[in-house]
């Protein structure tokens, strides 16, 4: 299978305020199989974001190159949707004219893109919200909104920024469950084996992106934040994430990869201090 | 002016019977009137104030009553308020747009920068005397003045709603596949719009200063014409039944804005 989303020596300099250069992410490669769930893990202020815009294309890369689906990449990732870390809905449309933005602007008929909204609110579990505006809604359900606006485009490349970290502990959770629901389900009367979407989840929850990934990439402390670690998530699917934590081996899972991750969180608490 | 993010509507501390809160409010707001007019009267009753220099409530009211009856009152009244709306139309227009335009071009934002803080600086009772001779003693030149109040309320929360748009907001559109002109419609006119909107009330203000200050200077009908020509024959009374009027009409229009706004912004406090 091909790689949906390849990095290749990627760096990423800023020009600080003082007028020095500051580099975010230093030659970083990284290939994404297509359908594969891959979370990218590192202290906080290491580039994560940094790097998930550029693969969004909404910075371009210092340098190094982005290819997706084995093209360089220019401009904005078409193939790809972003679920931001921060509230992203449009205040001043309603549920459902949010979710059917994408549609609109891609062209759609309003009552063709509204229907198919529709359809997708009920899939994240808010019938009954369609005309809710953002403010009425709880930091859970304008999460799922969001995913329903990302998900609705049927991209294939779904990129995620620590999405659900403003979340309470359970709402975390049941969204962690339905992320996973969703990217696992198939489509009703689909002929075939429907290629998943390939997802790359940027966290800072190590336990959460085991949970969820195939694959966990450990980046290092920031400045010039490199990838230190790839590990491989060989857990069965479906996942119960309510059951999961605790088996023997989503445990030593943990212990591998904490032991590496915890190096660079000291480090950069030794430079943040 | 919006505070922006943090606007959300805290509900009222007595939301239990809000209808009565605002009933005492209402009849504390009509009280307050009472007592100060009641003072007001009695000082001059009891020739502590003398009448010639600030006349009397009971005068006051009966010269409004007679302007009613009589009908004097609308023609003015109705100039007033068409040089104020036309210098709110035409002052937002022009604001809006150069808002727009400068907060998307940062070359030209800083061009001129300086012209613009210049302008705004020129007191505008300075003005009014050059656009009568600009304009004449009409309508047009009591416009103009509204629109130079106007505009600069307009330009700068234009300009502030526009480079205020939320980045993230910008971003996520931006990948859920808007073009430059999708991106102008679906966030920056709405991220401008709640600026704009919340200071509609003071744009009709200005807009109606603009107006009367115009009128009192130099012209042949409006309310600003009205209080003017009572001060040339040291007619107390009409002044202030002219400035009474005045106040009751930015009163009751700004009731009427302040329902649009909300309206407008339904979306930001919802509850």
């Amino acid at each position: 299978m091909s790689d949906a989303l390849e990095l290749d020596r990627v760096s990423r300099e800023f020009a600080s305020p003082d007028g020095r250069v500051y580099r975010a992410i230093e030659e970083i490669s990284l290939a994404v199989p297509a359908g594969a769930f891959v979370a990218i893990v590192g202290p906080s202020g290491c580039g994560k974001s940094t790097l998930l815009n550029v693969a969004a294309g909404l910075l371009p890369p210092s340098s190094g190159a982005v290819r997706v689906g084995g093209e360089a990449l220019a401009g904005l990732n078409r193939q790809a949707t972003y679920l931001f870390q921060q509230d992203a809905l449009l205040p001043w449309k309603t549920v459902r004219d949010n979710v059917a933005l994408g549609l609109v602007l891609g062209g759609a008929r309003r009552s063709d893109a509204q229907a198919k909204a529709d359809e997708w609110i009920a899939r994240v579990g808010l019938t009954g919200f369609a005309s809710h505006y953002p403010a009425q809604l709880s930091g859970g359900m304008r999460k799922r909104v969001a995913m329903a606006q990302n998900w609705i485009l049927d991209r294939g490349i779904v990129l995620m920024d620590e999405p659900f970290s403003a979340l309470d502990v359970h709402t975390r959770q049941r969204m962690e469950s339905e992320l996973l629901a969703l990217w696992e389900a198939r489509p009703a009367g689909a002929v075939r084996e429907p290629q998943r979407k390939t997802v790359v989840f940027v966290t800072h929850d190590l336990e959460e992106a085991i949970a969820l990934a195939d694959q966990v990439v450990v980046l290092s402390a920031g400045p010039a934040a490199r990838v230190v670690a790839q590990h491989r998530v060989a857990l069965d699917r479906p996942r119960d994430l309510l059951e999961l934590r605790t088996q023997p081996a989503f445990v030593d899972l943990y212990r591998g990869v904490w032991a590496v991750l915890r190096e660079e969180v000291i480090k950069s608490q030794r430079g943040a201090a | 002016m919006t505070d922006g993010a943090g606007a959300r509507a805290a509900s009222p501390p007595d939301a239990r019977a809000p209808g009565l809160r605002r009933l005492r409010i209402l009849a504390s707001q009509v009280a307050l009137g009472v007592v100060l007019l009641a003072l007001w009267q009695t000082l001059v009753s009891l020739k502590i104030l003398d009448a010639f220099f600030v006349s009397r409530p009971s005068d006051i009211l009966q010269r409004v009553a007679r302007w009613i009856v009589s009908g004097t009152l609308w023609g003015h009244l109705t100039v007033t308020l068409e040089e104020s709306l036309l210098g709110l139309l035409a002052g937002a227009a022009l604001g809006i747009s150069l808002g727009f335009a400068l907060a998307r071009s940062a070359f030209l934002a800083l061009v001129l920068d300086p012209y613009i803080k210049m302008l705004n600086a020129v007191p505008r009772v300075v003005l009014a005397p050059l656009f009568l001779l600009w304009f004449g003693l009409g309508i047009w030149s009591k416009v103009a003045l509204a629109v130079t109040l106007v505009f600069f309320v307009m330009f700068f929360n234009t300009f502030q709603g526009v480079r205020d748009a939320d980045r993230v907001l910008i971003d996520n559109v931006r990948m859920l596949g808007a073009t430059e002109r999708q991106l102008v419609r679906h966030v920056l006119v709405p991220s401008a719009l709640t600026w704009i909107f919340s200071s509609l009330q003071t744009s009709l203000g200005f807009a109606m200063v603009g107006a009367v200050v115009g009128e009192y200077l130099g012209a042949t009908r409006g309310l600003g014409y009205v209080i003017s020509q009572a001060e040339g024959t040291f007619d107390t009374t009409g002044v202030f039944a002219g400035m009474t009027v005045l106040g009751i009409v930015v009163v009751i229009v700004s009731a009427v804005v302040s329902r649009l706004e909300r309206w407008l912004l339904r979306y930001r406090d919802v509850t």
